[in-house]
Formats: structure tokens, sequence, C-alpha cells
């Protein structure tokens, strides 16, 4: 498939999004290129990062909940005895992190990690099989198979990530607010460093460091999966007896790069509500 | 000119970007193993904490990385 086109052409197929949405001159409707996607502008709908985030948490619900539902102090089965593993690994890190009394913290802590993992191993599906396999499904419905795009991994899509972390920031203005109340949450803000009269130093200093935790949270996470699939697109344009030596190595240093990151982004929110729970 | 100024943009932010990491993870690894070499059954502890704040100091270069490879490819 890489040789009938550019390599650019290549790499921008596979970066583009199947994306939905009102063009200005065609209206609502699949974009066919990227610069329909763009002419789009905010509003349209990246369905591939949505169809493969949203299918892999309904599994990830549909997974849990039958073992949950069919678990036995007997002998465990395997996935009992896996999904065992991950929870007593979520609760270890929860329990030592957030000391305060929270229902929400330990689920929300183990359905990051279980979604962000399952997102990030798409990463490790050869880069070509599913947007090939969707070129020819689009062929079967009569679309032109240069213009069928399927981005695997939804978070090398800065929306998933930037969306996850907006949710996350969410809940530490909500937590932050419930257990400081407005004053002193605000108060926190404005006299935090240095005492009461360097109000707008204070302010600037807390306002930006309250806004780099979402942003950061969401652009380490798109960063790494980003540049990780990069490199995968990048090993597929060589000769395919050359891809062997490179990508098998970059893909076992990648699935380290993958648990580390939805591990980080797990903690990471756990300190960030953490801290919003303190109460001076 | 412009692509060529793209280009030399993208370079320069994954390259002070690697240089930033090389550097941070190289100081953590150095403190990590220092730690582990003073007590050795801390290690399963120190080695957690080895990834956090490893994960943290990779975290702007890695974003430099994800943003200069996007100039690179989808911009450029």
């Amino acid at each position: 498939m890489a040789s009938e086109m550019t390599s650019s052409a290549y790499i921008s197929h596979h970066l583009t999004n199947w994306t939905f949405g009102v063009h200005p001159e065609h209206g609502l409707g699949f974009a066919h290129t990227a610069e329909d996607a763009a002419a789009m502008g905010f509003w349209a709908i990246h369905v591939d990062t949505m169809l493969w985030s949203v299918g892999l948490g309904l599994f990830f619900i549909w997974m849990f909940r039958k073992v949950a539902k069919s678990v036995t102090s007997g002998v465990p089965g395997s996935t009992q005895n896996f999904v065992e593993v991950i929870i007593e690994f979520i609760e270890d890190n929860v329990s030592s992190i957030f000391h305060y009394k929270n229902a929400l913290i330990a689920p929300l802590a183990l359905t990051i990690f279980v979604w962000v993992f399952l997102m990030n191993t798409m990463d490790l599906v050869p880069v070509d099989w599913i947007p090939f396999l969707t070129q020819k499904i689009g062929e079967a419905f009569g679309a032109d198979p240069h213009h069928v795009y399927m981005k695997v991994v939804p978070t090398t899509d800065i929306n998933a990530t930037l969306g996850m972390a907006i949710a996350v920031f969410g809940l530490i203005l909500y937590y932050s607010i419930k257990m400081k109340g407005i004053g002193g949450f605000l108060g926190e803000l404005a006299f935090q460093p240095l005492g009461k009269w360097m109000l707008p130093f204070n302010l600037f200093l807390e306002i930006v460091g309250l806004l780099a935790k979402p942003v950061s949270l969401a652009l380490r996470l798109f960063g790494n999966m980003y540049a990780g699939e990069m490199i995968f697109i990048l090993i597929a344009l060589l000769p395919f007896w050359a891809q062997w030596l490179l990508s098998v190595p970059w893909a076992i240093f990648h699935i380290l790069v993958i648990t580390l990151q939805a591990f980080i982004f797990m903690v990471l929110t756990i300190v960030y509500l953490a801290m919003a729970h303190e109460d001076h | 000119m412009e692509m060529a100024l793209l280009y030399i943009a993208g370079a320069l932010m994954m390259g002070l970007g690697a240089v930033g990491a090389a550097v941070g993870i190289g100081i953590l690894g150095g403190k990590f193993l220092e730690g582990a070499a003073r007590q050795p059954e801390l290690i399963p502890l120190l080695r957690t904490q080895f990834f956090i704040v490893m994960g943290l100091v990779d975290a702007v270069p890695m974003i430099g990385v994800g943003l200069g490879l996007y100039v690179l490819f989808a911009v450029a």
C-alpha cells in the first residue's frame, strides 16, 4: 500500500482522522480530504477516535462487570485473577497517595488506568492492518479508498487526551470548592506563596500552576503516543525486509511506554485530586 | 524557505528536549542506583518512585517531541 503513494502522502494519510461535520460547501457529511476536515472547523467529530475510545471503554466495563458478576471466593478463573491483580495494584496506589474519604477516587483511578492502557495498546496493532481493512469496507460501500481515513489509536488524537484532562480538571475544581469552599479555594489561589499584599503576582503564579495540570496531563499522553505511532509509521515506509529489524524492538520498548503513560496519568490524577482535598 | 524553517524548528524542538530528558533521567537513574545500592530491600519502592518521576521528567521533552513531529509532518 505504501508503494503507490509518495511517502509524505502515506504519512499524512495515516495522520488524518475520519472526520464528520458541517462543511461550508458540501454541508453535513464525512470529510473526503484533510483540507475538508480542516474546513469543517471546530464543530467536527473525529468518528474513528470516538469509535475506538468508546468501544474500548465499553469493552473494559463489560469485561470487569462479567468478572465481578461471576466472582467466586473459591478457585478463581484466570480472568478473575487478572482483574484482581489490577484492582489490588490500583488499590495500593490510591491508598498510598490519597488519604481522604472519597468513594469516587479508586474507581476513577481504575477506569483511567485500564481505559488509557487499552487505548494505548491499539498502537501495537501493525500500522496498516486496520486502515487497510477499513479501506476495503469503504470500497464496499462505494467510497473512494484513498479518502477513507482511520486513525486507530484514540490517544494520538489531542481531542481525546485533552477531553480526559478537562474532565479531571473539572473534578479538581469541584472537589477543591467542595472541600475548601469558594472562599478557601480563591484564598488559596490569591494569598498562597507571598502573602496578602502580593496578590497580582500570587494570582498569576497560582493560575498558571492550576492550568498547567490538565494541559501537561493531556500533552504528556498525546506527545508520547503521537511520537510512538509516528515512529511506527516511519518504519512502515522502509522496505519490508528491514521493518522487522526496527519495529520489533520499538514495539517492545513501546509496551513499557504504554503502561507507564497510563500509570502516570492515573497517579497524577490521584495526586491532583488529593491536593484538591487538602485543607490547610 | 518557510518550509526549511519549519524543519529546523521541528528539529530544534526535539533536539533540545532530548538533551533535557537525557540529563534529567541520567541523574535520576544515578540517584536510583545509589539508593538501591545503599538499601537493597527498598528496591521495589524505589523502582515505583523512579518510574513516576521518570514519567514527570520525560513529560516536557516528550511534549516537545510530539509537537516537533506534528510540525514536521502535519504542518510541513
